[in-house]
């Protein structure tokens, strides 16, 4: 294994897990497609890393983090559903992004490039996932309890629209370390999938949280490992390998509830 | 608006004025610049029922939100004493999420699930059961016994009834009469049922945007007042039940 590809397995295990975990929340509030698109508003941020040579994650993050407020604030003052808000932001972020981009560059911030993850990017791959994890498992219960009724939640104190910003702001972070591995194209895939497979075959809400979490290390351990030995791009086995998961639990979820 | 001072059905209950546990004077809510309360004035008895009937967008609910402290009003709403409200929603439907009665409990408190389950006939066995399962009468009394877990005081109960069917609506009230008996809780019902309103509650509040009658649920079955609380009668349910001797209290 090269360096850089054991750097890649190490970000790939923590941003797997803290994206996975992220994502079943975001499955529970049927926002799966909203992560994907949510994923592209960071290309034109890459963009201005790459072209004025800066860090292109804070690019990224900071592109994302003023989407995450901009639907928060849309989606808390207006009538409007969060899908139509990000899909507009989504398609004017991807054309820009597209205008911005250098050609030789943009497949790379398309799809991911785990030859080109170093030391520093495994580090605060690390530094970052863990305080996701740990700042959503504070927040999970009453993410959840919104999902189920706000009034619900309103009633036993809890500040819905605080929460929701919480819960953006993780989903910002996420997608943003995740793009280094997968790209912006499939970042979304990476923190839904885990979620949408595990869902079919959980039996309450810890086990379907903790288990997303761990599809996610699944996926994206066997997808950069995969790529490392085919030398084939990472984003696309890792999303691969989550599919395969997925199908699996569909299957084993489907002979469960017959039993 | 009709106004009848409510008597207690329990006399030991009847310790006047002192033991209100909620007055509500004047009280006015506008949504959008549109009024949904205006000019409400009610009080309620501690350890008593009080039923909130009205037709489709009378305020009902609207009222429950003002009590939770969920939406601005004008006027006073005043408790008397602390109070710790447990509320159960309307129209609480769980489709497609991976969680269980414990989860569900679990979001409110760590300890006490089996001994609320016990005081709406619920046992230890629904614990793992996902929510999703559950029949409506079942869902109603884990949602009773989320919201008594925390010891309330006070319990905001909008619409019950509304997705269980005849049977279950009876073990629900059997269950909320054991806890008003055992506890002294102070029940506020919203419900389109008269039946229920005047066979299990001390007092009616009748909504229709203001006040339009407030006193004794004996008074239910006079034709004129339910014109004047419902109109045409359009919005008047009742339902078919065989209570027998048995009453809420």
């Amino acid at each position: 294994m090269t360096e850089a590809a054991v750097y890649s397995l190490v970000a790939g295990i923590f941003v797997g897990f803290a994206a996975g975990y992220v994502g079943s929340l975001m499955v529970l509030k049927r926002m799966a497609l909203v992560g994907d698109a949510l994923s592209h508003v960071a290309l034109p941020g890459l963009a201005l890393g790459i072209l004025f040579n800066f860090n292109p994650f804070l690019g990224a993050f900071a592109f994302l983090f003023a989407a995450a407020i901009l639907t928060w604030y849309i989606e808390k003052t207006t009538r409007l559903f969060p899908e139509s808000i990000i899909g507009v932001l989504f398609v004017t972020a991807l054309a820009v992004g597209i205008l911005l981009t250098p050609e030789v560059d943009l497949l790379e911030a398309l799809f991911g490039d785990i030859t080109t993850v170093t030391l520093v990017d495994a580090l605060l791959a690390v530094g970052i996932s863990v305080p996701i994890v740990v700042v959503s498992r504070l927040v999970y219960q009453r993410v959840v309890l919104s999902i189920l009724s706000e009034e619900l939640a309103r009633s036993t104190g809890v500040n819905v629209a605080l929460i929701n910003f919480i819960y953006l702001f993780l989903v910002t972070v996420v997608v943003a370390v995740g793009i280094k591995l997968v790209g912006t194209v499939l970042v979304g895939a990476l923190v839904v999938v885990p979620a949408a497979a595990m869902k079919n075959v959980s039996r309450s809400l810890s086990s379907y949280a903790l288990l997303s979490g761990l599809t996610g290390i699944a996926s994206a351990g066997s997808g950069i490992l995969l790529a490392d030995y085919l030398r084939l791009p990472a984003g696309p086995l890792v999303v691969t390998v989550g599919t395969a998961i997925f199908a699996g639990a569909l299957v084993a979820g489907w002979i469960a509830s017959r039993k | 608006m009709v106004v009848v001072p409510p008597p207690s059905r329990s006399p030991t209950r009847d310790t006047g004025a002192a033991a209100d546990v909620l007055r509500v004077a004047n009280l006015g809510v506008r949504l959008d610049h549109i009024p949904i309360l205006e000019d409400v004035s009610f009080h309620v008895r501690r350890g008593t029922t009080l039923a909130i009937v009205g037709p489709n967008g009378a305020g009902k609910t609207t009222l429950f939100r003002v009590l939770l402290g969920l939406v601005p009003h004008t006027g006073t709403v005043e408790w008397s004493g602390p109070v710790r409200i447990g509320y159960v929603p309307q129209n609480f439907v769980v489709t497609d999420v991976p969680i269980t009665v414990r989860d569900f409990l679990g979001f409110k408190s760590e300890a006490g699930f089996e001994e609320s389950l016990a005081a709406v006939g619920l046992g230890g066995a629904v614990l793992p059961k996902r929510l999703d399962v559950l029949s409506g009468g079942e869902m109603q009394r884990v949602l009773i016994a989320w919201a008594v877990l925390d010891r309330p005081n006070v319990l905001l109960f909008d619409e019950p009834t509304a997705t269980v069917d005849i049977g279950s609506e009876d073990m629900l009230y059997e269950s909320l009469n054991r806890l008003e008996k055992d506890t002294n809780i102070t029940v506020f019902l919203i419900t389109h049922d008269i039946h229920i309103a005047s066979r299990y509650s001390d007092a009616v509040l009748a909504l229709n945007r203001t006040v339009r009658f407030f006193g004794a649920p004996s008074r239910l079955s006079e034709p004129d007042l339910l014109m004047e609380i419902f109109g045409s009668g359009s919005g008047l349910a009742e339902h078919k039940h065989d209570f027998g001797a048995r009453g809420f209290r």
